[in-house]
């Protein structure tokens, strides 16, 4: 910190600049008048006291836990450096920044000004590629880059009309509480109250099959339902095997990797047989009739393999579907070319559901999302 | 660490809350830059303590506002007193039958309906009417997005305008505190206007002393066990709502009125409703008591 003390007021308000500058190419949303209140706020601590530039740092650029994450990693680069060179160096942890970030904005960082980079241009065009492959062919290295894909999906969660109407300023009028509140003010006609219906979440259910036939989708399916399950309340997940494992408290932990591995942990009946019909009697009986299923939208990743009998598998969906908002299937196999729902299970299945999606790459799984989430 | 930081840091410990170097930075930086304070974390980490703190260490009174799910100007802002105004009206016929005042009288009678007495200051208003004040605006996630550009406003100006008797507006600008729980992103616009510090779960040694001086009548070996087993559940028991420090000085509070002196199982069993809330969490905290007090 020494450097600090040395340097020139020009020099070090260049040197915080730049450090917005590297911030706002991490990903963090830094704006003018952002910037311009660190400045302040440095001002007021000194300089020279690194614990407190970086608190001020926090304080005044971030608006997200994420968003501190990024700001201490970037903090540490940028203020461990040689500030003699400040003009130099800023490019290569701009492009670097961004070039590790990039999967979770690769749509604002398109019309950026790093377009011109090379690398990042590259690594644009690498992500939009991993999004159209199918997850079962990865290499271990592509499957790494699009494990942190998964942060971009965008989740949107379905809603339903509450059935009580709530107090708001547009919407029918609520003749009783206009009543009232004319009554309290000894019967003059006052303001007239409104009320309308709101929305609340709707539940989602996730049966997901970990059988033998569906391993190569496995990791990439958990790794899909921990993002729906950490998007917000109300969102169950189930692992359907030759039996049913509830799985949503592992998933519910923060980081994916803890997460699928938390799963993995839970998981009795990983790569085994399937005993679909069964499994899914026990999650109507056991779940889904006392209430879990009841007005939801549920999504069974299965490729419809089925080891028992088709007729109960049938009976079951059809079960679920009665009691289910939405029931949509997703087959791997399905966004594959040549793809016919032959299998005795789908074709069991397919009168009794209602969207039948493919999902094997990262922009099936967003268009299924989009689905869920109408 | 800066003098003035220090200072600071210093005369919030005499009010009971202790904290740390990061936070009493922010917080200096707030009352010297005049923003709001925007507090993010878990439950029970003492967001709206600090702003209790704040108030009772600048000695200022604190003025309050809960926000709940269609929260709107009138109970953030102000309102007129209805029933008050109608009956000062009430008044003026009454005596008005003697006297026969002409257009002059009804102008004059309008005029002294929108009198100060008649408006009901509710807390933002208070708060500019009382400066200095510490406004605190809890639980902003719970409030509608509407409601939020309302803030937006008052937070940048510091001033109100009444249409009927003209604006009102902060000698001093009230130190603003404003806590969430996120259960909800907040518009960028609102955060932008605020300083953000997240409020982590204290480390040990700092836990102990919150418990130490937030409730001194337990022994200082029970208040150490009981964060101790506090601590772990936290890292490793992975529970659906961690306890905050609101419920391990609830825990302490309790085992100290059951004169224990030593933590053990059974007791720990017993009184665990005061630091786990939901049944699955207790079942599993059950289960790690044994592994944690077995020593």
């Amino acid at each position: 910190m020494t450097d600090f003390l040395t340097a020139t007021a020009r020099g070090a308000d260049e040197v915080l600049l730049g450090f917005a500058t590297a911030l706002r190419a991490a990903g963090v949303p830094v704006t003018q008048d952002r910037t311009r209140a660190y400045l302040e706020a440095v001002a007021l601590v000194g300089i020279g006291d690194r614990a407190a530039t970086r608190s001020a740092g926090r304080a005044t650029l971030c608006a997200t836990p994420e968003d501190l994450e990024r700001h201490d990693r970037i903090f540490e680069e940028w203020f461990h450096r040689d500030i003699s060179t400040p003009v130099s160096r800023p490019r290569a942890t701009q492009s670097r920044a961004s070039a590790v970030l990039l999967p979770d904005d690769q749509d604002a960082g398109a019309g950026g000004p790093d377009q011109d980079d090379d690398p990042v241009r590259a690594a644009a065009s690498i992500a939009e590629v991993l999004r159209h492959r199918d997850v079962a062919t990865l290499e271990p290295a592509e499957r790494a880059r699009l494990a942190a894909m998964f942060a971009g999906l965008h989740v949107r969660l379905p809603t339903r009309p509450t059935a009580r109407r709530t107090p708001h300023r547009r919407g029918d009028v609520d003749a009783s509480r206009t009543l009232r509140a004319s009554l309290r003010r000894m019967g003059e006609p006052a303001e007239i109250h409104r009320r309308r219906r709101t929305t609340r979440p709707r539940r989602v259910v996730l049966l997901v099959d970990v059988s033998g036939s569906m391993s190569g989708y496995a990791d990439a399916l958990l790794r899909l339902a921990h993002r729906v399950v950490n998007a917000g309340p109300g969102v169950e997940v189930f692992s359907l095997g030759t039996r049913l494992t509830h799985l949503t408290r592992a998933l519910k932990l923060r980081d994916p990797d803890r997460a699928i591995a938390a799963a993995g942990d839970v998981v009795p009946d990983w790569s085994g047989g399937t005993r679909l019909g069964e499994t899914l009697r026990a999650f109507v009986d056991r779940h889904g009739r006392r209430g879990m299923a009841r007005g939801a939208v549920v999504v069974i990743f299965s490729d419809g393999w089925e080891r028992g009998d088709t007729g109960l598998l049938a009976e079951q969906v059809d079960r679920l579907h009665r009691l289910a908002h939405k029931v949509v299937w997703v087959n791997p196999h399905r966004g594959k070319d040549g793809y016919v729902p032959v299998q005795q299970g789908i074709v069991a299945v397919l009168p009794h559901v209602d969207a039948f999606l493919a999902g094997h790459s990262l922009a099936t799984f967003d268009a299924l999302l989009e689905e869920v989430g109408r | 660490m800066d003098t003035r930081v220090a200072d600071l840091a210093r005369r919030l410990e005499e009010t009971g809350y202790l904290c740390d170097e990061e936070l009493a930075t922010v917080l200096f930086l707030s009352l010297e830059m005049s923003r709001p304070l925007l507090l993010e974390g878990e439950p029970g980490t003492g967001k709206t303590a600090l702003a209790e703190a704040i108030a009772e260490s600048l000695d200022r009174p604190l003025i309050r506002l809960q926000c709940y799910e269609g929260i709107d100007a009138t109970q953030a802002l102000y309102d007129w007193d209805f029933p008050r105004q109608i009956l000062h009206l009430r008044a003026l016929e009454a005596l008005s039958d003697a006297t026969k005042g002409g257009v002059e009288g009804v102008e004059e009678a309008e005029k002294s309906l929108y009198d100060e007495r008649f408006l009901l200051a509710r807390p933002v208003l208070a708060a500019l009417q009382q400066s200095p004040a510490v406004l605190l605006i809890d639980e902003v996630d719970r409030a509608d997005d509407e409601f939020e550009a309302f803030l937006l406003e008052v937070l940048s100006t510091f001033q109100v305008t009444i249409p009927e008797l003209g604006t009102v507006q902060a000698a001093t600008p009230p130190t603003v505190v404003l806590t969430s729980n996120r259960t909800r992103e907040l518009h960028d616009a609102l955060k932008r206007r605020c300083l953000y510090h997240w409020i982590d779960h204290p480390g040990l040694e700092r836990e102990v002393a919150i418990v130490r001086s937030r409730a001194p009548e337990v022994s200082a070996t029970l208040a150490r066990q009981v964060v101790d087993v506090v601590q772990q559940l936290r890292s490793d028991a992975d529970l659906l709502k961690p306890p905050g420090v609101a419920e391990t000085l609830d825990w302490a509070r309790a085992l100290h009125h059951l004169g224990t002196a030593d933590l053990d199982v059974e007791t720990a069993a017993r009184t665990l409703g005061a630091l786990v809330k939901y049944r699955d969490d207790a079942e599993r905290v059950r289960a790690a008591l044994d592994r944690m007090l077995a020593r």
